[in-house]
């Protein structure tokens, strides 16, 4: 069992190096490729949907933009006819969305300001739940519960409104038909987006520096002084940058919108009149049916709308960021 | 007389209102529902929201006078603004009530037990509502669900190790792509699967492609949320692993994941409920059948929200009422996994 002091071997020191080892190369190796991913996707999503639109963007032009008819069918002799331009549904699409967030973003806003500085803390924490849970209810429930309770309550608001404000052309409504307006579709999707106007303004609101907050207070502000002094002011480019992201939302909604808008292929400008659509709801309404040259023109419709709500929410994250960045 | 020493000091609350300064608002609110009733008996004025337009409004402005006499303008005017949030709040919370009252009272008639046992392969939709049943929808959003949790749980929590463990230097891009595909409209990754999978490779609609278009979907939600929950666990957890000499690795499979555990199931329970009720990219990749398929990988298959939307196209009242029922169906999923994740999330935290 002994050991004499000469034959213990005297170890070598260990070479300290920083270089990781192989599992950590492996690891993030792995973890840096996966995080590539959302990047690839996007660009695929827009590569794909472009390559497979391209028949239809390159045999009706300019025209796929800002033409407003949308026929495509076979005449007697077997030549084919189309003339497909989304414009009239991108012009629906943001009249309803102009619709929701005019409705939803004051409503969010605040509901917002209530929740941040005068809500007792239980009424808060129920308040945020319901919120919560409204961010989860499907589609499918906004429009059918749209469909069958919004509605009737809607067209009963449109018709005062139409007493009231109908000289505005806006408001105007020649034939008496007022159900499954744009506006019927716009208070919807004004529900759908309190959710998430609702919190990020709340998260905005939260960044608010406390000891600005406080100096309104030393200085013999109520809350509403404060508020107006210092909440405002600093969370006002954050809340439009919330209130973009619900804008983005509103951009994109299908199945709520296709249940309650009485799809017609105009441009309708008369925003209590019951006819109009938008291009996600116009895209589910022809699928079915579609022609070869037509579905690409689909997917050409499907990739303005991917462009459009992506820079939509890309401009609206870039603020919002700003904004919460301001406040640390 | 002794003093009785166990009496603590009651905490006092003087911001509060004292009974008695609260007496004046109980009698403007309680004038003002005598006198909005009788506004609405004389004026052309009707229904349940002219009274509540009316009522809301006087309160308001009897408040204004009466804080405005006593306090100043001021005061007065922080009154209208706590009045008019209070309203917006309050207008928020309705369409909830309304909307799961709704789905209750119209779900209900149609529950029966062969829902749970029967397909839509013996019955169509406009057969009487006992007729037929959800099975086959049940089958297909199950599976929709395994295969989306499958493939978006690893590679949502991978992307946000990357985001909190490695920080590298492309993260605040990634996080800002992720922020940005959390913004892509259901409808186009239905579209983008049917022009990439269905038009390029072999597959054609089926349960599995249908999983792939709510992958995109979901892939967010499980980063963003697991990406918040990883951001909590403490960094002294981080350095006590590497202190022990454990590699990175090491560290985070053996003490940072398993401490965000709790958390991270959270996340997959949201991302789930996220996809459950989605309709729109099913339209384009999922196929239409009324029986079960048992093979996720070839074949039509279909789901809750498929179901509830071709009843609703349908429009007979034997159909509507078969979609009302399946709203309550997948609504009481949503909402358990709603709860579920919350109960897990409170745990965790507290």
């Amino acid at each position: 069992m002994s050991q004499t002091l000469e034959s213990r071997e005297v170890p070598q020191p260990r070479e300290i190096h920083n270089k990781p080892r192989f599992s950590d190369k492996v690891f993030r190796g792995t973890v840096t490729g996966v995080s590539l991913l959302s990047v690839a996707l996007l660009t695929l999503i827009g590569s794909f949907l472009l390559i497979k639109g391209y028949a239809a963007f390159k045999s009706e032009g300019i025209g796929f933009i800002t033409g407003f008819t949308w026929d495509a069918y076979t005449d007697e002799a077997g030549n084919r006819f189309t003339n497909l331009g989304i414009g009239a549904m991108l012009f629906g699409t943001l009249l309803i969305a102009l619709v929701a967030v005019v409705i939803g973003v004051p409503l969010s806003v605040l509901t917002a300001l209530y929740l941040s500085f005068y809500a007792p803390p239980k009424l808060k924490k129920l308040l945020i739940t319901v919120v919560d849970l409204m961010a989860s209810f499907p589609s499918i429930l906004y429009g059918m519960w749209g469909y069958f309770v919004l509605m009737p309550m809607a067209i009963y608001w449109a018709k005062l409104i139409n007493k009231a404000l109908g000289w505005i052309p806006v408001f105007e409504v020649q034939q008496n038909l007022f159900t499954r307006s744009p506006w019927v579709a716009g208070v919807v999707l004004a529900v759908m987006i309190i959710p998430i106007v609702t919190s990020v303004s709340r998260e905005i609101f939260a960044q608010t520096p406390l000891d600005r907050i406080q100096a309104a207070y030393a200085l013999g502000s109520n809350k509403w002084l404060m508020i107006k002094t210092v909440v405002l002011p600093f969370g006002a480019n954050g809340v439009v940058g919330g209130a973009m992201l619900g804008l983005g939302r509103a951009f994109g909604e299908t199945v709520a919108v296709f249940t309650v808008l009485n799809m017609v292929y105009t441009i309708n400008w008369h925003v209590l009149f019951g006819a109009g659509g938008n291009v996600a709801s116009h895209i589910i309404l022809r699928w079915g049916e579609a022609s070869d040259i037509e579905t690409s023109a689909l997917l050409a419709a499907g990739f303005i709308l991917f462009l459009l709500t992506l820079l939509v929410n890309m401009l609206a994250d870039f603020i919002v960021k700003s904004t919460v960045k301001k406040g640390n | 007389m002794s003093t009785n020493i166990d009496a603590v000091a009651k905490p006092q609350r003087p911001w509060m209102k004292t009974p008695r300064e609260l007496l004046p608002s109980i009698l403007i609110f309680i004038a003002t529902i005598a006198i909005s009733q009788a506004i609405i008996m004389a004026t052309p004025l009707k229904g349940k929201l002219g009274y509540a337009v009316v009522f809301v409004t006087l309160v308001t402005i009897f408040e204004y006078i009466y804080t405005r006499r006593t306090q100043g303008s001021k005061a007065a005017t922080d009154v209208i603004a706590s009045s008019i949030m209070f309203s917006a709040a309050f207008i928020v919370f309705l369409p909830v009530l309304s909307i799961l009252t709704t789905t209750i009272i119209k779900g209900v008639p149609g529950l029966h037990w062969s829902l749970f046992t029967e397909s839509m392969f013996n019955a169509s939709y406009q057969s009487p509502v006992e007729e037929g049943g959800l099975l086959h929808a049940i089958i297909g959003t199950l599976f929709l669900i395994f295969f989306s949790l499958l493939i978006s749980v690893p590679l949502g929590i991978l992307t946000a190790l990357y985001l909190t463990e490695i920080r590298g230097p492309g993260s605040a891009f990634i996080q800002f792509m992720v922020q940005a595909m959390s913004g892509v409209p259901s409808v186009i990754a239905g579209l983008f699967i049917y022009a990439s999978v269905i038009l390029l490779t072999p597959l054609d609609v089926s349960a599995f492609v249908g999983s792939l278009a709510l992958t995109i979907l979901m892939l967010p939600t499980v980063t963003r949320t697991s990406t918040e929950v990883l951001k909590l666990i403490p960094n002294d957890l981080r350095e006590a692993g590497l202190a022990m000499g454990a590699t990175q690795w090491r560290t985070v499979a053996m003490i940072v994941v398993p401490a965000a555990r709790s958390g991270l199931l959270t996340a997959t329970i949201l991302g789930v409920a996220r996809i459950a009720g989605e309709t729109a990219p099913l339209i384009f990749t999922l196929g239409v059948v009324d029986g079960s398929n048992l093979n996720p990988f070839s074949g039509a298959s279909s789901s809750l929200p498929i179901y509830i939307w071709r009843g609703f196209g349908l429009a007979t009242d034997e159909a509507v009422q078969r979609s009302w029922t399946g709203i309550l169906v997948l609504l009481t999923i949503i909402l358990s996994l709603f709860t579920i994740a919350r109960a897990i999330g409170a745990r965790a935290k507290g």
